[in-house]
């Protein structure tokens, strides 16, 4: 069964070159503009794994995480932070709010499949 | 990347994000800088920044990182309230917005080269501001980092897992021969979507695991509300890897789980390594929170882990009693309570759903749907030629059908439509040039900047935008002592402001400076041999001069508007897109310049006439009325020309057919003839009566460029395709006023001569 991966992300950019690493490396995509999009595609198509940016209009990385974790049936879903970032406290935030793991912008696109593929086997 | 081309073309996707990305960039700061902005504003600036970043490192623009990052960190700075977003700090982003976008440009190959000067002195602006120079809001600035550090930081692109306090000093020359890790999952690594399973298996990648499942403190089954999150596990990892490959692993766990590694040789590791059942982790964390032993990798994430361990209950039952929503709440609905009840509807009302479609698809579409409209008119010529009744139900369909055809073309137009705001907000950053360069002191403002235009007409109006505002500026506006001595305040204002009016779009360019100086101006005219010496000139005529090829006025050229591209450049890249321009002039007070632009390029409404036996479009908007003249309304003035009486003034009254030639030359003069006059009004404002033959109705046309496929005829803009096939003319009518007074000046001149 080929793994569906949502991404969340308000950059055309970034949403593509997840589309890229991705799809070569045999996931199916869907995407999202913002939180609030991520949500509702979410409920609509469902995933395997989601991959969200942290800033981004209407609803952030943070309030889309929770969201979903406030479905209980996305509570073991992986959901990874995108972050330029490397402080901690953006890690920390993330992780409170229900984040699997991160990925740290830029990519390395053979990084980021191992990074999904730990997170969802 | 696998292949190179999705990878450019997603670079040329980047390069368009940042065109939109600045744009917002520029109008956040705008909003800032007019002091209506708010926290969001700051937001959405830094999230543009932020995003141009983080695409830039994904294609390695090292340079264009390292400033949106120096960038980025003091807009967070000011979105986080550390520092007030003042005067300064307003200076600071506008000069940075700029070289940001040179920045952008220079690495898309736009500029050849990057001002490196400026772009340090601006970053270094940025750094001093963020370090003590803007005024700062908290007592003391949090985690006062050298400001070096977080760039440096970010070309570090590994990701940092953990601080393992970087001691390079201890040498650590051959990893130990097997590990053994003890993991004990917390309820919150399960509730974050982190599975132990997966972790194991990453475990099992590095080498042979020996697995111990810890069950003891399972609950019963009818107790168990929380899954495992009373599981743990004993590995032992009989690989001779180094510790970070294992901390790797349990990277996203930190804090979610008792995590103990220690090599196996460890003397604390031997407690573990005792029968399966029995895992001491008791012991073991006896063991741990001794004073530790100078275990050679013993660090601190493993001191905190086992510090952790220490003070953790180790009961089982207040976890696996933890309150469960899993088992409660209807799945379906938690999502959608849990995104912020405020930002829903917004969503829905602000209709952001968009897609985005290629330019040419849509342009085949308009073309389509252009010859769709033409066949239906053609058609519904055909079947009114054929006698049918008009209560039939084929004009009835044929009705409906013209209606649906008008419908889907304007609908068509509407996607090609766009705001002007793309171009109207390039203006703030120009007009800061101008002004720096020129030393003087400039405001613009902005109105209807959402006003719709067709894209082609959007894209092209920069140019002539730019032209003008660089014009008001530079020879519009006085300089601070002229303003001063006009008893003017110091500041000049530049107003652009964009209208819709009668179907057409008007932008207009005004300056609060001198005005157009007639004398100046008449006399270059005359010197240049533009007009004649004892021309009689309106206040206006002269005013629009200065439109004439070759005209400059400037007493110095200047590389701020130009060398002898003159207001006559502006006027014929206008001219191209079906508009006009005019100035009025006030002396003392200034200028407006006032372009008026077709709403699209592909239709026009227009009133189908016959003259000298050719059928011809007016175009419609700018159509005042027309009438059939009474014997009395005509008279004759000189030798040619004509005037007719409207609403108790008289119009110059042109002969279409004969200024464009369709009338043979010994055709009857106006009188002699069956005729209506048509008023038109022309971009200045003055009004004129065409002369035709009779009028055959009213209609919408698409536009066929006659240059592309003709040549340029005077007096005539375009051509169309009628619904009986023919082809018409389409009257350009301030082109068809200038050929007409030339005509006449030329038979004043044959006959006077």
């Amino acid at each position: 069964m080929t793994k569906k991966i949502l991404t969340v992300d308000d950059s055309r950019t970034m949403r593509d070159m997840l589309m890229l690493a991705l799809s070569d490396a045999g996931y199916e995509v869907v995407q999202a503009e913002d939180g609030i999009d991520g949500l509702e595609t979410l409920e609509r198509e469902g995933a395997d794994v989601v991959i969200t940016d942290i800033n981004m209009p209407r609803l952030d990385g943070f309030g889309f995480i929770e969201g979903v974790r406030a479905n209980p049936a996305h509570r073991g879903l992986p959901v990874l932070v995108l972050t330029t970032e490397s402080s901690a406290e953006k890690k920390a935030r993330a992780k409170e709010a229900g984040a699997t793991g991160w990925i740290v912008k830029p990519f390395d696109p053979v990084k980021l499949v191992d990074v999904v593929r730990r997170v969802s086997g | 990347m696998s292949a190179d081309d999705p990878f450019e073309a997603i670079k040329q996707t980047f390069f368009l994000e940042c065109e939109e990305l600045l744009t917002d960039l520029e109008a956040s700061v705008t909003a800032l800088t007019f002091g209506d902005g708010d926290g969001e504003t700051i937001n959405a600036a830094f999230r543009a920044i932020h995003s141009i970043k983080g695409g830039a490192g994904a294609f390695g623009l090292e340079e264009l990182v390292r400033f949106a990052h120096v960038f980025e960190t003091y807009m967070d700075e000011l979105r986080s309230g550390r520092k007030t977003c003042d005067d300064i700090a307003i200076r600071a982003m506008l000069h940075a917005s700029d070289v940001l976008a040179d920045h952008v440009s220079y690495a898309r190959g736009l500029i050849p080269s990057m001002d490196e000067e400026r772009s340090q002195t601006v970053a270094n602006e940025l750094r001093a501001l963020m370090d003590d120079g803007g005024p700062v809001v908290a007592a003391a600035a949090p985690e006062p980092n050298p400001v070096e550090d977080p760039i440096e930081a970010e070309f570090d692109f590994k990701p940092v897992m953990f601080d393992f306090g970087d001691d390079a000093g201890a040498p650590e020359a051959l990893p130990p021969e097997a590990w053994v890790i003890s993991f004990k999952p917390h309820k919150r690594l399960y509730e974050t979507g982190n599975e132990p399973a997966l972790l194991l298996r990453e475990l099992a990648r590095l080498g042979p695991c020996q697995v111990t499942l810890d069950t003891s403190e399972l609950a019963s089954l009818a107790e168990l509300a929380e899954p495992a999150a009373c599981l743990s596990w004993s590995i032992v990892l009989d690989a001779p890897v180094e510790m970070e490959a294992i901390t790797e692993i349990f990277e996203f766990v930190e804090g979610e789980c008792d995590l103990v590694i220690l090599p196996k040789s460890d003397p604390l590791a031997d407690v573990t390594d005792s029968s399966a059942d029995e895992v001491d982790i008791a012991a073991l964390l006896a063991a741990a929170t001794a004073p530790a032993p100078a275990a050679p990798a013993a660090d601190e994430v493993d001191i905190q882990a086992l510090l952790a361990m220490a003070t953790a209950p180790i009961a089982p039952a207040p976890v696996a009693a933890a309150p469960a929503p899993a088992t409660s709440a209807p799945a379906t609905n938690s999502a959608k309570a849990a995104a912020p009840a405020g930002n829903a509807p917004t969503a829905a009302a602000g209709g952001q759903a968009s897609i985005r479609v290629d330019l040419d698809r849509i342009d085949k579409l308009i073309n389509v749907v252009g010859e769709l409209v033409i066949q239906q008119a053609m058609l519904a010529q055909s079947v009114a030629e054929c006698g049918i009744a008009a209560s039939s139900t084929v004009k009835v369909g044929l009705e409906d059908l013209e209606q649906l055809s008008r419908e889907i073309q304007d609908s068509v137009m509407a996607i090609r439509a766009q705001p002007v705001k793309s171009v109207f907000q390039r203006m703030p950053r120009l007009v800061r040039e101008v002004a720096d360069m020129t030393g003087k002191s400039v405001r613009l403002i902005t109105e209807g900047e959402s006003t719709e235009v067709d894209k082609t007409v959007v894209d092209r109006l920069a140019e002539p935008i730019t032209h003008m505002i660089r014009n008001a500026i530079d020879h519009g506006l006085e300089d601070v002592e002229g303003r001063a001595a006009a008893g003017k305040p110091k500041e000049g204002i530049i107003r652009l402001a964009a209208l819709h009016r009668s179907g057409r779009i008007v932008i207009e360019v005004s300056d609060d400076g001198r005005g157009i100086n007639r004398e100046r101006v008449r006399k270059i005219a005359v010197d240049r041999g533009l007009i004649a010496a004892d021309a009689n000139l309106s206040n206006e005529e002269t005013d629009n001069l200065i439109f004439l090829p070759g005209f400059s006025t400037a007493d110095t050229v200047s590389d701020i508007s130009g060398r002898g591209v003159g207001m006559d450049v502006v006027r014929r890249s206008i001219q191209q897109l079906g508009g006009r321009i005019s100035i009025a002039s006030t002396p003392g007070k200034g200028s407006v310049f006032t372009m008026s632009l077709p709403l699209t390029l592909a239709v026009l409404d227009g009133m189908v006439v016959r003259a000298g036996g050719q059928t011809l479009l007016s175009p419609l908007s700018s159509i005042i009325e027309s009438f059939t003249p009474k014997e009395g309304d005509l008279h004759r003035i000189g030798a040619r020309d004509w005037v007719i009486r409207f609403r108790d003034r008289f119009l110059p009254l042109i002969d279409t057919g004969r200024v464009l030639g369709f009338s043979k030359p010994d055709s009857p003069e106006i009188t002699g003839r069956d005729g209506i006059a048509i008023v038109v009004e022309n971009e200045g404002g003055s009004q004129v009566a065409l002369w035709v033959d009779d009028i055959q109705g009213q209609r919408q046309v698409v536009i066929k460029s006659l240059e592309t496929n003709y040549r340029k005829v005077d007096g005539i803009s375009a051509a169309t395709i009628l619904g009986d096939g023919r082809v018409a003319l389409i009257l350009d009518i301030d082109a068809l006023v200038v050929l007409g007074r030339q005509q006449a000046n030329q038979s004043e001149f044959k006959i006077a001569s």
